[in-house]
C-alpha cells in the first residue's frame, strides 16, 4: 500500500509529466487559457490514461508472450485510439453529460504524447497491474493540477494587460510563466526515493 | 519466415479486434441524430471558416436545430441562399440577409505613406506591430505585412502598392480578416455600399496628413456637402453611416486628399461643388423646416403605406 502511495506521489509532484518529463506540452499551452477548458482537459487525461492503461498492460504481457515487445508503440497506439473511440461512442449513448463536458477533448487527446509516455513508462518500470494502473492515475492527476495552476496563473490580469512588457505578449509570457512554475516544481526533487 | 509472420499477423489480429468492436459499438450505441441536422449540415457551405460565430458548420447546424430563436442567416459565405434553404427545412421564415464584404480602412499606399523604418524583420503584422507600433509613421494604418492573407481561406484579400485590398467577388464576409488584423482597421459592410472613409488614422489633422498623403484631416468638407445625412466627423476622423449612405459619391468628389473612395464613377469635381455651394445657399435662406407630425399621424400614414404595398403585392 505504502508503495502505491509512493508511487502516485512521485508521479504527481516529483515526476510531474508536464512540468519535468515534457510529455503533453503542447495541450498544456494550448488549452490553459480557460480554467473550466483546463479542469475538462485534466479529467479527461486521468480518464484516458487510466482505462489505456488498463487494457494495454495486459496487451504487453501479450506481446512479450511472442517476443516482440518492439512493437510496443505501434500497438500501443492502435489499441488506445480504437479503446478511446469506443468509449466515447459508449458515452454518447449512455452517458451523454459526460460526454458533454468531456467533449472535443477526448479525441483530442487519442494519441497524445502523454497518454502514451505513461502506459510505456509503466512497462518499462517492470510494475505490476495494480501498480501500473495507480501510475497511470497519478500521472493523469499530475497533468490535471499542472494545467489547473497554470490555468489560474494564465487568468491573472497581470498576464493579460500592460504590466507585460510589449515584446513578450502573447506567447512569451506564457513561456516564462511555465519555465518559472517547472522551476518551483524542482523543490519535490528527491522527496520520494 | 515464421519469425517475420509473427507480429504481422498479431498486430492484423490486434486491428481486427479493435475494427470489430468499433464496429459493433457503432451498431449498439447508435444514437438517432435529428435528421434535420444533417440536412441543414448539407446545406452549409463546409468551409468551417467561423464567421457565424460558431465552431464550425457542424456546430452552427446542431445548434440551429436545438435553439429555435438562432436566426438562420448567420452564415455569410453561404448568404440568402444558403438562409433560405435552412429555413424552409426547419419552417421558418428566412428574415433578410445583407449581403456584406470585407472592407480595409485605410488607403496609405507606398506612394501616400511615410515610413519610420525599412522592416526587415518577421513577415507579419502582428509582430512587426508588436516590436515597434508600426513601421509606418502613421500609428492607425496597415501595416501591409499579410496577416489577413494567410487568415483568408477565399483568396478574397491581397497586398496591394503595401496595404491590404480586398477583391469583392471573392470576399464571403466570414470576418477573419477582420478578427486577425492588429490595428483592427477592416470591418465588414454592406455590398451595396460603394463608398468608404478608407482612413483610421484620428490624429489631428496637421500630424495625420504629415503621415500620410492620403489621410483623413477632419475637415468637415465631406460633412457638408452630404444630402443624406450619412457622414459625420468623429476624433478627426469622418465616419459613414452605412444605413444612411446613398453611395452618391459626392462626398469621395470633394475631399481634399483622397482619404474618402468610391467603387464608382465620382462625380466630377465642379458638380460637387456646385451641390455644396447649393446647399450653403439654402441653408442660408434658412427656410422653415417641414411641418412636425404627430406620432399618430405617422402610424396612420405607415398603416396607410402598408396597406397601398399589400394591395399592390395582390395584384
Amino acid at each position: 500500500m505504502v508503495n502505491l502511495i509512493v508511487i502516485f506521489m512521485a508521479i504527481v509532484l516529483v515526476n510531474n509529466f508536464v512540468l519535468s518529463q515534457f510529455l503533453g506540452i503542447c495541450s498544456f499551452l494550448g488549452v490553459s487559457n480557460k480554467m473550466s477548458s483546463a479542469v475538462g482537459m485534466g479529467g479527461a487525461v486521468v480518464f484516458v490514461m487510466v482505462i489505456a492503461e488498463l487494457v494495454t498492460w495486459p496487451v504487453m504481457q501479450l506481446l512479450n508472450k511472442f517476443e516482440i515487445g518492439y512493437l510496443q508503440t505501434v500497438v500501443f497506439i492502435l489499441v488506445i485510439a480504437a479503446l478511446v473511440q469506443f468509449v466515447e461512442m459508449f458515452m454518447k449513448k449512455y452517458l451523454p453529460a459526460l460526454q458533454k463536458a468531456l467533449g472535443i477533448f477526448l479525441p483530442l487527446i487519442t494519441t497524445n504524447c502523454a497518454i502514451l509516455g505513461a502506459t510505456i513508462n509503466a512497462i518499462s518500470f517492470g510494475y505490476t497491474y495494480v501498480q501500473s494502473v495507480v501510475y497511470a492515475f497519478g500521472a493523469g492527476v499530475g497533468y490535471m493540477v499542472a494545467m489547473i495552476l497554470f490555468a489560474g496563473i494564465r487568468e491573472e490580469k497581470l498576464y493579460n494587460t500592460e504590466g507585460v512588457p510589449t515584446p513578450f505578449k502573447g506567447v512569451g509570457i506564457i513561456l516564462v510563466a511555465a519555465s518559472i512554475m517547472a522551476l518551483s516544481f524542482m523543490g519535490f526533487t528527491g522527496m520520494f526515493q | 519466415m515464421a519469425n517475420v509472420m509473427t507480429p504481422v499477423l498479431l498486430v492484423a489480429v490486434i486491428g481486427l479486434i479493435c475494427a470489430g468492436l468499433l464496429v459493433f459499438a457503432s451498431k449498439v450505441f447508435h444514437v438517432a441524430v435529428d435528421e434535420r441536422v444533417t440536412q441543414v449540415r448539407e446545406c452549409l457551405p463546409g468551409a468551417n471558416c467561423g464567421g457565424c460565430g460558431f465552431a464550425g458548420c457542424d456546430d452552427y447546424a446542431s445548434n440551429l436545430v436545438a435553439d429555435e430563436e438562432l436566426p438562420c442567416t448567420k452564415c455569410s459565405p453561404g448568404g440568402a441562399a444558403v438562409a433560405a434553404q435552412i429555413a424552409e427545412i426547419l419552417g421558418r421564415a428566412a428574415g433578410a440577409t445583407e449581403p456584406q464584404v470585407a472592407q480595409v480602412m485605410c488607403n496609405g499606399t507606398c506612394g501616400a505613406r511615410r515610413t519610420v523604418l525599412e522592416w526587415q524583420g518577421m513577415q507579419s503584422c502582428k509582430g512587426a506591430k508588436g516590436w515597434f507600433s508600426s513601421p509606418n509613421a502613421c500609428m492607425y494604418g496597415c501595416i501591409g505585412l499579410g496577416d489577413c492573407v494567410n487568415a483568408c481561406q477565399f483568396d478574397a484579400i491581397g497586398i496591394v502598392d503595401g496595404i491590404a485590398r480586398v477583391n469583392r467577388e471573392n470576399c464571403v464576409a466570414c470576418g477573419a480578416c477582420a478578427s486577425t488584423c492588429p490595428q483592427k482597421i477592416i470591418s465588414l459592410v454592406p455590398q451595396k455600399n460603394m463608398v468608404h472613409v478608407l482612413c483610421s488614422s484620428t490624429d489631428k489633422g496637421a500630424v495625420a496628413r504629415k503621415n500620410c498623403d492620403n489621410a483623413c484631416i477632419g475637415c468637415m468638407k465631406c460633412t457638408t456637402v452630404c444630402n443624406f445625412d450619412a457622414i459625420h466627423v468623429e476624433d478627426n476622423l469622418a465616419k459613414i453611416d452605412p444605413a444612411k449612405c446613398k453611395s452618391c459619391g459626392l462626398c469621395a468628389a470633394v475631399c481634399p486628399t483622397g482619404a474618402i473612395n468610391s467603387f464608382k464613377k465620382l462625380p466630377s469635381k465642379e458638380q460637387a461643388e456646385k451641390v455644396a455651394a447649393a446647399k450653403k445657399a439654402k441653408a442660408a435662406a434658412a427656410k422653415p423646416a417641414a411641418p412636425k407630425l404627430t406620432p399618430e399621424q405617422i402610424e396612420e400614414l405607415k398603416a396607410k403605406k402598408a396597406a397601398e404595398k399589400a394591395a399592390a403585392a395582390k395584384a
